[in-house]
């Protein structure tokens, strides 16, 4: 503990700014708002850049700071304790910079909104959180961080609570990731009853102090936080929530559910690498959640409409691959991605918002088109996005998703088949991102037709509540480039989609894959890696560029060049179309397998039988009781003098006839 | 001398005839007179215990006679706080008839 960085200031910086805006935000005019949300999300990071600097000067890694005891029991004590390593800092410079860029963005995007103060005071109260999250030294704290990205994204995302849609898919977010917590919350128990600790250093320690200890308990606490893990990032069999996310503002979609919050999942199988390399099994599992998350959630994407929606399911597709990547062992190739990743999707999120404000909140891409001379800076910078993620060299996507499969080839715990639909599902990315591409600032603009047709109710069940107040002007409806100080950020983001893949560039490529490196000390993995093979590394990068080429082409064929061709398409294909079309009814299979039956015991046997029938009967039969006898002594009270008098000296008479008489002694010595 | 059995039967049928009547009278006025009517038996009573008293021990007891006088203060002062109030419910309801004054009803 040679120097003091006051990690705790991170975190605690943020909540200040919550506390200032949530609690006097409503009577604070707008730019003080706006000059609170950005400080106190500008602090943590000056603070970060600071650390980054300081980094290399740093005794001891992993640094921790302990501020002091917060549950002792016996033995076990959790403490308030930060850690700082490579993996820390790395979520620290994305979760404190995109954080910050998405601020600023929102200053624009929210400037209309009457609840401005609100939503700075959430996304101040998520960044607290998620520093949290990151900077944790133990499970416990990890866990506070954990559920408090959970409520703020459950208020973010029924932020315009006013709409049912919005609150039912807060609701929705947030139950299911209860599930996922209660994963975390048992791996924790057991964690706690083996090695009597939460503390990272502890566990960790204890388990390399047995070099020979595989599977078994390691094995049930790994599959429990990988349950913790897929409902936090959104991956089978818990990503329902993630599309309807959606519902929230586009900064958040960008910061919460795209950037940060659903990587916390691949950021804690990374932390907790350590158990998971002992075992086998849990790597698998995940190696497979991760690869069937991304192919089923890239074909899903295909037909989306909405343009929010494409890129949620674009980002559950994504972090499958950061799934996949943990999955073979490929922790700092993970990491990469989730960096890329949340420089060129929270890049896309924000360009969609952009469109979306350009358009007055219209979000389905059937009523886009043609938009690229008019909103110049948000095609271009979308371009960078789209061409990033879909994997075009020298892009930052092509080189994270590249290192990922690569890995799944050679890693033993991956292999071919794992590398073939990872290959397989960069091509329909790429296919689904130029096709929004190509609907949204190509050919015809179908913008007018939405005012025309039968739709104009659906699009107007879309528009915020704000806006629906409104008389629907016409002039609200001319497109409009977005203000700079929405722009801005989407330059900066296009600027690191481009730039970030060089620090981790191939050594295949000529570079020194500075990143995996870097991280390589906080990741370090007993498992055996092979070394690069440049070679085998060069040519799966041209076949994945090649498949990208090939996804761009397709979307070119279908949306540019015969734009009606995907109809008819649709109508041939009608069973797999309805099929893809319908999200394969998950949601509706989740609705009859578990809901259905979940609100059928809620409902009767909890509400009716036992709420309603023996709590509720018990609590009303004494009080029918009481009221019935006291009906029943109230008749005594007549109102009538003549009778008090009587009943008075009735009972003075029979007094006096007992004490005269001895009944009394009579009665109680018997 | 008389003996105490017929000033203590004297007092039973004085209160007697007040409970009585006070049950049975409606006019409040005759009510409270009926009210007189026990505290005065009680008197009674309470004087002839005190005379037998005094004659028993062969010493002068006055603790009756004294409570007599209580009695009569208290009932001095109920007659005037009672008459007060039957005349502001005369004023209020025009009536003295307490089966008609029942607003205590349940």
């Amino acid at each position: 503990m040679n120097t003091d960085l006051h990690l705790w200031l991170i975190p605690l910086v943020p909540f200040a700014g919550f506390l200032v805006n949530g609690l006097l935000g409503r009577k604070f005019p707008r730019p003080l708002v706006t000059t609170v949300a950005l400080v106190a999300s500008l602090i943590p990071l000056l603070q970060v850049a600071a650390i980054v600097t300081k980094f290399s000067s740093l005794a001891t890694l992993p640094h921790v700071e302990t501020l002091g005891t917060w549950i002792r029991s016996g033995a076990f004590h959790a403490d308030f304790s930060f850690q700082l390593d490579q993996l820390t800092l790395v979520m620290l410079c994305v979760v404190t910079g995109v954080g910050f860029l998405i601020h600023i963005y929102s200053v624009g995007y929210m400037a209309e909104d009457e609840s401005y103060w609100r939503f700075f005071a959430y996304m101040n109260l998520f960044l607290f959180f998620m520093l949290t999250l990151v900077l944790a030294e133990n499970f416990l704290l990890m866990f506070v961080g954990w559920e408090g990205v959970g409520l703020a994204s459950y208020l973010l995302i029924g932020f315009w609570f006013t709409r049912d849609s919005a609150a039912n898919a807060g609701k929705k977010a947030f139950i299911v990731n209860r599930i996922g917590d209660f994963g975390f919350l048992v791996a924790m128990f057991l964690l706690i009853a083996h090695f009597g600790s939460l503390s990272f250093s502890s566990v960790f320690g204890q388990i390399s102090a047995h070099p020979l200890w595989q599977g078994g308990i390691l094995t049930a606490i790994a599959i429990f936080l990988v349950l913790g893990a897929t409902g936090k990032s959104a991956q089978i069999p818990l990503y329902v929530w993630l599309p309807d996310a959606m519902e929230g503002p586009t900064p958040v979609s960008a910061l919460i559910h795209a950037a940060t919050m659903v990587t916390a999942g691949v950021y804690m199988v990374a932390r907790t690498h350590i158990i998971f390399d002992r075992s086998p099994l849990a790597l698998s599992t995940v190696a497979l959640i991760g690869v069937a998350t991304a192919f089923f959630a890239a074909t899903i994407g295909i037909v989306q409409t909405d343009i929010k929606r494409v890129l949620a399911y674009s980002t559950i597709s994504q972090l499958g691959y950061m799934f996949l990547a943990c999955g073979v062992a490929a922790y700092s190739a993970g990491i990469f991605h989730l960096v890329t990743h949340a420089f060129f999707k929270a890049l896309l999120f924000l360009a969609a918002g952009s469109v979306i404000h350009a358009l007055s909140d219209q979000q389905d891409m059937r009523f886009m088109g043609g938009l690229r001379t008019k909103i110049p800076v948000t095609f271009w910078t979308m371009t960078v996005a789209v061409f990033a993620i879909s994997g075009f060299p020298p892009l930052a996507g092509f080189v994270s998703k590249d290192e990922i499969l690569y890995q799944s080839f050679v890693s033993p715990n991956g292999g071919k088949i794992f590398w073939a639909v990872g290959l397989l599902t960069a091509g329909i990315t790429s296919f689904y991102m130029f096709r929004l591409w190509y609907l949204t600032f190509f050919g015809e603009s179908r913008i007018q037709t939405a005012h025309h047709e039968e739709d104009l109710a659906t699009v107007h069940a879309r528009h915020d509540t704000r806006l629906t107040l409104e008389a629907d002007p016409p002039a609200a409806h001319a497109v409009h480039e977005s203000p700079w100080v929405m722009l801005g950020p989407l330059v900066i983001l296009a600027i690191l989609s481009v730039i970030g893949g060089f620090m981790g560039w191939p050594e295949a490529l000529g570079g020194s894959n500075w990143f995996s490196h870097f991280l390589a000390p906080a990741v370090a993995t007993t498992t055996a890696v092979p070394t690069g093979d440049n070679h085998l590394e060069l040519i799966l990068a041209l076949i994945s560029t090649l498949v990208a080429f090939t996804g761009w082409l397709t979307a070119h064929i279908l949306y540019y060049a015969k734009p009606e061709l995907p109809a008819r398409l649709a109508t041939s294909l009608r069973p797999l179309y309805a099929l893809v079309k319908n999200k394969y009814w998950v949601d509706e299979i989740y609705g009859a397998l578990i809901v259905a039956p979940v609100l059928f015991i809620a409902r009767w046997v909890l509400g009716v039988l036992i709420d309603r029938g023996v709590i509720d009967g018990g609590t009303l039969t004494a009080g029918y009781t009481a009221q019935g006898f006291g009906a029943l002594v109230a008749r005594i009270q007549s109102g009538n003098i003549r009778s008090y008098a009587g009943w008075l000296a009735f009972f003075a008479a029979l007094l006096l006839a007992v004490s005269y008489f001895g009944w009394t002694s009579h009665f109680l010595l018997r | 001398m008389v003996p105490i059995a017929y000033y203590l039967v004297l007092s039973a049928i004085l209160f007697s005839i007040g409970v009585a009547a006070f049950l049975i009278k409606r006019n409040i006025i005759t009510i409270f007179m009926s009210i007189e009517l026990m505290l005065n038996a009680v008197n009674l009573a309470f004087i002839a215990f005190s005379r037998q008293w005094s004659q028993t021990t062969g010493q002068l007891q006055v603790n009756g006679q004294i409570f007599v006088f209580f009695v009569m203060v208290v009932a001095a002062a109920e007659a005037a706080v009672g008459l007060a109030i039957v005349i502001a419910v005369f004023r209020a309801r025009s009536t003295l008839n307490v089966d008609s004054i029942d607003l205590m009803k349940l």
